[in-house]
C-alpha cells in the first residue's frame, strides 16, 4: 500500500490526469472536488500529502491551508498548492499561509511527480 | 454802606425768588400750561451756565493777567455753535432717541451699553467737577469777603469755611428739591431750568450794569475808555500763538463734554429745533458776557492796583461807594455760582446714580428687579445722596485746597479733563469702527496723562508731586517730567498737558478701535448713533415670552412709580386693542419700556433689568438692515474667499474621483488578468498533462489514449471558444463593432437561436407563444441571435430544475420590444443579480465549464443595439428580460 496523497481540485480533466500520473507510481490517490467541507476531507483521511488548488467552489485554497496548519493532526502534513494565476502575488500568499510547495498550472507531470515524491521523503 | 446783614438779606431774598420761579414753573409744566417755558429763548438762556462765576469773576482777572487771551474761553463755545451745529444736532437726536441721562451714559450706550465705560466716565467727571464747584463756593464766599472788608464792622469779619458750608448746605437742598422731584431724566426739570434762565438774566444784567458803570461812569465815555485800553498794557500783551489755539480748543472741546452743559444742551432739551435759535442766540450772549471784560479789568487796575483782579467786577463797585451796584454784580457772581453747581450736581448724580450706586445695588440684591425692594425709592435715594456727595466733595475740596488758587487756572484743569471724553464722543457719533475696547483705552490713557501732566502738579509742586518727580521726571526719567513729556520742554504747561492727553486719548482711541473686533451689540449701537437720521429710533430689541407682562409692570412700578407704570401699560394695552393693564410683550412694548426705564436709570442699567424678566436679547430687522450695510462688504469679500474655497474642494474632489477611478480601473485590469490567466491555464493544464502521458505512458490501452485525445481536443475547443468570447467583448467594449442591420421576423431569430443553442436536444423544454411573435425586427439580427443564444444555452446549461422548461414570452410595452427566458430552476440568489453581468463571473460549480464571459457579451451587444438584457426578479426561476426600443421595429415596416 502507497502512501496516500489527498487531491483537492474542481477540474475533472485536471483530476484525471494528476490521479493517473500518481497512481501509476503507487500513491493512492484520493480526490475531493468542493472547497466547501475539503477541511474536513482531509481532517478525515489525515493523508501524507495533500495537492491543494486555489481556486475552489465554496472556499479558497489559502483558507482552507490556513485551517489545516492551525490544525494539530494537519499541521506538518506537506502541502504542494496549484495554481492557475501566475502571479507573484499568489506565490506570497501560498507561502504566507504555509504552504511547503507551490506550483503553476500547466506543469509538466514529471516536475509534479518529483515534487510530490521529494515533500514525503524527510 | 452795604452790611452782610443787607447782603445775606437780598441773598436769601434772591434765593427765595428761585425757589418761587422753579415751583411755579415745575407747576405750570405740570399742569400743562407754559409753553414759553419750552422756548428757544429759555432754553439758550439754560445754556449760559457755560458762564459760571469763573466766567463771570474770573474773565476779567484772566484779562488784567494775560490780556486778550480770556477771549479764547468764550470763542471756542461760539465756534462750536456756529460751525458745529450740525454736529450738537446729532449729538441732541441720539441723546433723545435713545433716552440719554448724561454723557457717560451716551458713551456706554454706543459703546454696547458698557457699564465699566460709564463708570469710568463717571469717575473722570466727577474728579474734573469737584474742583470746578469748589470754584464756585470760593467765588461766592470770595465776593462775601470783598463786602465784608469794605464794610464798616470789619470786625465781624466772617469766617469763609463757614459761609462756604453755608452755601453748599443750601445747594444741595435747592438741587435735591429740584433735581429729584422726577426720577425720569426725560421729564425734564422744568424748574431748574427756569431757575437757571432768569439767573442767567441776572448775570448777563448785573455784567453790563458794572460794565456800563466802569465805561460812562468811571472813564467817562467810550473814547476816553479806549484810550485807557490802549495806554494800558493789556492791549501789549503777547498772546503766543499755541495758547490762543490750544485754548481755543480746550474750551470747545469741554463746551460739549462738560456734564452740566451736556445735561441742558442735549437732557434737557425740549426740541431739536432750539438748537438753530441758540446757534446764533448763544454766541451773542456770550458776546455780551465778554464786552466789558476788558475795560472793567483797565479801570480796575488803574484803581485798584494790587487787589485781586479776579474780584474787580465787584470791587470797583465798592470802591466808588455804588453799593446797589456792588450788591447787583455779587447777585450776579452768585447767580453764576449756583446755577453752576446745581446743574452740575443733578448731572453727576444721575451719572453716578445710574452707573455705580443702581449696578452695585442690583448686584446686591442679587439682579431681581422684580422680587426686591422699591427700585424708584431707592433711584431717588442714590440720586439725592449723590447730590449731596457731590456738592460735599466740592466743599471738601475747597477746604483742603484752602481756595488759594487763581480762578481761572482752576477752570482750565477742569475743562482739560473732561475734554478726554471728546475722542470717544465724537468717535461714538461719527465713526462706525470706534469700540469700547478703544473708548476704554483713549479715556484711560488720556486721563493719565491729563492726571499726571495738569491735575496732580495744578496742587502745587511739592504737594502731591515732589520737586524730583517735578523736575527729573517719575522714576528720575527725564522724559517723564510731568510739564516736558517725551522731552517737550519750554511749553506752556497747560497747552502741553493738553496737546499730549488729547494727541495720546486719540492715538489709542484709534488704534485700539483698529485693531479691536466690536461686539454685535455694539455694532448694532454703533448703527444707531452713527446713521441716526437713517434708522430707526430704536435699539436692540427683545421678543417677549407671554405672562412676563405681570412681571414687567411690577418692575416698571417701582421704577416709575405706580400711578405712571400703570398709565404706561394700560396705553400700550390700549395700543394693542387689549382691555386692562396687561399688554402682550411685544418688541415694540418692550422697546418702548426699556427706553421709558432707561430714563430713569440708565440705559444699561434698564437694558438689563429687562433683559433679566424677558430673557435674551433679539434683534430688529432694521438692526440688521442696520449692521448689513456694513457687514455687505465683509460678506462680498469673504463670498468671493469662499466661491474659491469651493472651487479648489470641487477640483480636489475631482482629482480624487479621478484617481479613485484609474485606481479602480487598475484593479480591474489585474483582475481581469489574472482571470484571463486562469480561464487559459486550466486546459492548458489538461491538455500538456493528458498530451504528456500519451506521449510517456507505455501500455497504453486504446481506449484510454482515445479518451484522454479527446479530452485534449475538448479543452482546445474550449480555448479557442474562450478566446473567441474575449475577442469578441474586447471589440464591443471598445465599440469597434459594426452593425449588420437586417430584417426579420422575432419568431425566425427565436428559431434560429434555439438551434443553435441544442435545438429540443438535450432536457431542456422550450415553450414559446408563437402568436405574439411576429414582429418585425429590424436590427443587428446576428448579434440579437447571438444573445437569445447565450440565453438559451445557459438555461440548458444551468438550469437545475428535474425536467427544466424555458418560458420565452415575447410583448410590446410602450416603445420596447420585450422579450423574456423565463426558466423553472431555482434561479439566482438576489446578491448575485447584479453580478451576474459582470465578467468571468460565475455562480456556483462550474460544471459547465464557461469562463463566464456569455452574459457580460449579451449585455455589450444589447447596449450596442440600443436595448438592454436585465435580470428580472421574482419569476419562477432564472429569468431574463431583453428589452430593444421600438423605433427598430417601427423603422422595419
Amino acid at each position: 500500500m502507497g502512501k496516500q496523497v489527498l487531491l483537492i481540485e474542481d477540474e475533472p480533466n485536471i483530476i484525471e490526469a494528476i490521479r493517473f500520473i500518481l497512481s501509476r507510481d503507487g500513491w493512492d490517490v484520493r480526490t475531493h472536488s468542493n472547497g466547501q467541507d475539503a477541511f474536513e476531507a482531509a481532517r478525515a483521511r489525515l493523508p501524507d500529502v495533500i495537492i491543494l488548488d486555489v481556486m475552489l467552489p465554496g472556499k479558497s485554497g489559502f483558507d482552507i491551508l490556513t485551517e489545516i496548519r492551525a490544525d494539530p493532526a494537519l499541521a506538518d502534513t506537506p502541502v504542494l498548492m496549484l495554481t492557475a494565476r501566475g502571479q507573484k502575488k499568489d506565490r506570497e500568499m501560498a507561502e504566507r499561509a504555509g504552504a511547503s510547495q507551490y506550483m503553476t498550472k500547466p506543469f509538466s507531470n514529471a516536475e509534479i511527480l518529483e515534487t510530490v515524491r521529494q515533500m514525503v521523503v524527510p | 454802606m452795604a452790611t452782610l446783614n443787607i447782603l445775606v438779606l437780598v441773598c436769601l431774598s434772591y434765593v427765595v425768588l428761585l425757589f418761587v420761579v422753579a415751583f411755579a414753573a415745575d407747576r405750570a409744566a405740570l399742569r400743562g400750561r407754559g409753553k414759553w417755558l419750552r422756548s428757544p429763548i429759555i432754553y439758550t438762556l439754560s445754556l449760559s451756565i457755560y458762564c459760571t462765576a469763573w466766567t463771570f469773576y474770573g474773565a476779567v482777572g484772566f484779562a488784567a493777567r494775560s490780556g486778550l487771551e480770556f477771549v479764547t474761553i468764550y470763542l471756542g463755545p461760539t465756534l462750536v455753535m456756529i460751525g458745529w451745529w450740525w454736529a450738537l444736532r446729532k449729538m441732541v437726536r441720539v441723546g433723545r432717541s435713545q433716552r440719554i441721562t448724561s454723557i457717560a451714559d451716551l458713551i456706554s450706550s454706543r459703546f454696547g451699553k458698557s457699564n465699566t465705560l460709564a463708570v469710568f466716565v463717571t469717575l473722570l467727571a466727577v474728579i474734573g467737577t469737584t474742583p470746578y464747584i469748589a470754584l464756585q463756593l470760593q467765588s461766592v464766599t470770595l465776593s462775601f469777603a470783598a463786602f465784608a472788608e469794605t464794610g464798616p464792622d470789619v470786625g465781624e469779619a466772617i469766617n469763609r469755611e463757614v459761609t462756604a458750608f453755608w452755601l453748599a448746605l443750601g445747594l444741595a437742598l435747592f438741587t435735591i428739591l429740584f433735581g429729584t422731584r422726577n426720577l425720569d431724566a426725560n421729564e425734564r426739570h422744568h424748574g431748574v431750568v427756569m431757575a437757571i434762565a432768569l439767573e442767567a438774566v441776572v448775570k448777563l444784567f448785573a455784567l453790563l450794569a458794572v460794565g456800563v458803570f466802569v465805561v460812562w461812569g468811571l472813564s467817562g465815555g467810550v473814547s476816553e475808555t479806549l484810550a485807557r485800553i490802549d495806554a494800558s498794557n493789556i492791549a501789549r500783551w503777547d498772546v503766543s500763538a499755541s495758547r490762543w489755539v490750544g485754548l481755543t480748543a480746550l474750551s470747545a472741546a469741554a463746551f460739549l463734554c462738560l456734564p452740566r452743559m451736556f445735561q441742558v444742551m442735549v437732557v434737557e432739551n425740549e426740541d431739536e429745533d432750539h438748537l438753530r435759535t441758540a446757534a446764533w442766540a448763544f454766541p451773542a450772549y456770550l458776546m455780551l458776557m465778554s464786552l466789558f471784560v476788558v475795560p472793567i479789568a483797565v479801570v480796575g487796575l488803574d484803581l485798584l492796583e494790587g487787589t485781586n483782579p479776579d474780584l474787580f467786577v465787584l470791587s470797583l463797585p465798592l470802591s466808588q461807594g455804588q453799593d446797589g451796584l456792588a450788591i447787583l454784580s455779587f447777585l450776579g457772581g452768585f447767580s453764576s455760582a449756583t446755577s453752576m453747581v446745581i446743574v452740575a450736581a443733578i448731572a453727576l448724580s444721575t451719572m453716578v446714580s445710574n452707573h455705580i450706586v443702581m449696578p452695585i445695588w442690583l448686584n446686591m440684591t442679587g439682579g431681581n428687579a422684580v422680587m426686591s425692594g422699591d427700585v424708584r425709592q431707592v433711584a431717588l435715594l442714590a440720586r439725592r445722596l449723590s447730590i449731596a456727595g457731590v456738592v460735599l466733595l466740592g466743599y471738601l475740596y475747597f477746604r483742603i485746597s484752602g481756595g488759594g488758587t487763581a480762578l481761572a487756572k482752576i477752570g482750565l484743569v477742569s475743562f482739560a479733563g473732561v475734554a478726554q471724553f471728546l475722542p470717544a464722543l465724537l468717535g461714538g457719533l461719527f465713526w462706525r469702527g470706534a469700540t469700547r475696547a478703544g473708548a476704554m483705552a483713549g479715556l484711560v490713557i488720556g486721563s493719565l496723562v491729563w492726571l499726571y501732566s495738569l491735575f496732580l502738579p495744578s496742587f502745587g509742586t511739592g504737594t502731591i508731586l515732589s520737586d524730583a518727580i517735578m523736575h527729573d521726571g517719575l522714576w528720575g526719567l527725564s522724559w517723564l517730567r510731568p510739564q516736558a513729556l517725551f522731552g517737550s520742554e519750554g511749553m506752556d504747561p497747560l497747552v502741553h498737558a493738553v496737546m499730549w492727553s488729547m494727541l495720546l486719548n486719540t492715538a489709542g482711541f484709534i488704534t485700539v478701535s483698529l485693531l479691536s473686533f466690536p461686539k454685535p451689540i455694539e455694532r448694532l449701537q454703533g448703527a444707531q448713533f452713527v446713521n441716526v437720521y437713517d434708522h430707526s429710533p430704536t435699539t436692540g430689541g427683545w421678543t417677549g415670552g407671554l405672562a412676563q407682562t405681570e412681571d414687567l409692570l411690577i418692575m416698571a412700578q417701582r421704577i416709575m412709580g405706580s400711578t405712571q407704570a400703570q398709565a404706561f401699560f394700560a396705553s400700550a394695552a390700549g395700543r394693542q386693542g387689549i382691555g386692562g393693564y396687561l399688554p402682550e410683550p411685544s418688541p415694540d412694548f418692550l422697546q418702548s419700556l426699556e427706553r421709558e426705564l432707561s430714563g430713569s436709570v440708565g440705559a444699561a442699567a434698564a437694558h438689563a433689568m429687562v433683559g433679566q424678566i424677558v430673557g435674551g436679547a433679539s434683534v430688529s430687522v432694521e438692526d440688521l438692515m442696520a449692521v448689513a450695510d456694513e457687514t455687505a462688504q465683509i460678506m462680498e469679500y469673504s463670498s468671493k474667499l469662499e466661491a474659491k474655497s469651493t472651487e479648489l474642494t470641487r477640483t480636489a474632489r475631482q482629482l480624487r474621483e479621478a484617481n479613485e477611478k484609474l485606481t479602480q480601473l487598475s484593479r480591474q485590469k489585474d483582475a481581469f488578468l489574472s482571470q484571463v490567466s486562469h480561464e487559459l491555464r486550466t486546459p492548458m493544464t489538461s491538455i500538456r498533462a493528458f498530451s504528456e502521458i500519451l506521449r510517456d505512458a507505455d501500455g497504453l490501452q486504446a481506449e484510454e489514449a482515445g479518451k484522454y485525445a479527446s479530452v485534449i481536443h475538448d479543452e482546445a475547443i474550449r480555448l479557442t471558444r474562450l478566446l473567441d468570447d474575449l475577442l469578441d467583448l474586447s471589440v464591443l467594449e471598445n465599440g469597434q463593432v459594426s452593425l449588420n442591420v437586417q430584417t426579420g421576423t422575432l419568431g425566425d431569430l427565436l428559431d434560429r437561436a434555439e438551434a443553435a443553442a441544442g435545438g429540443n436536444s438535450g432536457e431542456l423544454e422550450v415553450r414559446r407563444q408563437r402568436g405574439d411573435e411576429g414582429i418585425m425586427l429590424s436590427t443587428d439580427l446576428d448579434r440579437l441571435a447571438q444573445v437569445f443564444i447565450n440565453l438559451i444555452a445557459n438555461a440548458r446549461k444551468y438550469c437545475d430544475a428535474k425536467t427544466p422548461v424555458l418560458t420565452i414570452e415575447s410583448r410590446l410595452s410602450g416603445e420596447m420590444l420585450l422579450v423574456d427566458f423565463i426558466d423553472n430552476g431555482t434561479g439566482i440568489p438576489t446578491d448575485k443579480q447584479t453580478v451576474i453581468f459582470e465578467k468571468f463571473s460565475r455562480i456556483g460549480d462550474t460544471k459547465a465549464g464557461g469562463a463566464g464571459l456569455g452574459l457580460a457579451i449579451c449585455r455589450e451587444i444589447m447596449g450596442r443595439l440600443g436595448g438592454r438584457v436585465t435580470y428580472l426578479p421574482g419569476q419562477s426561476g432564472a429569468a431574463f428580460r431583453v428589452s430593444l426600443p421600438v423605433e427598430q421595429r417601427v423603422a422595419a415596416q
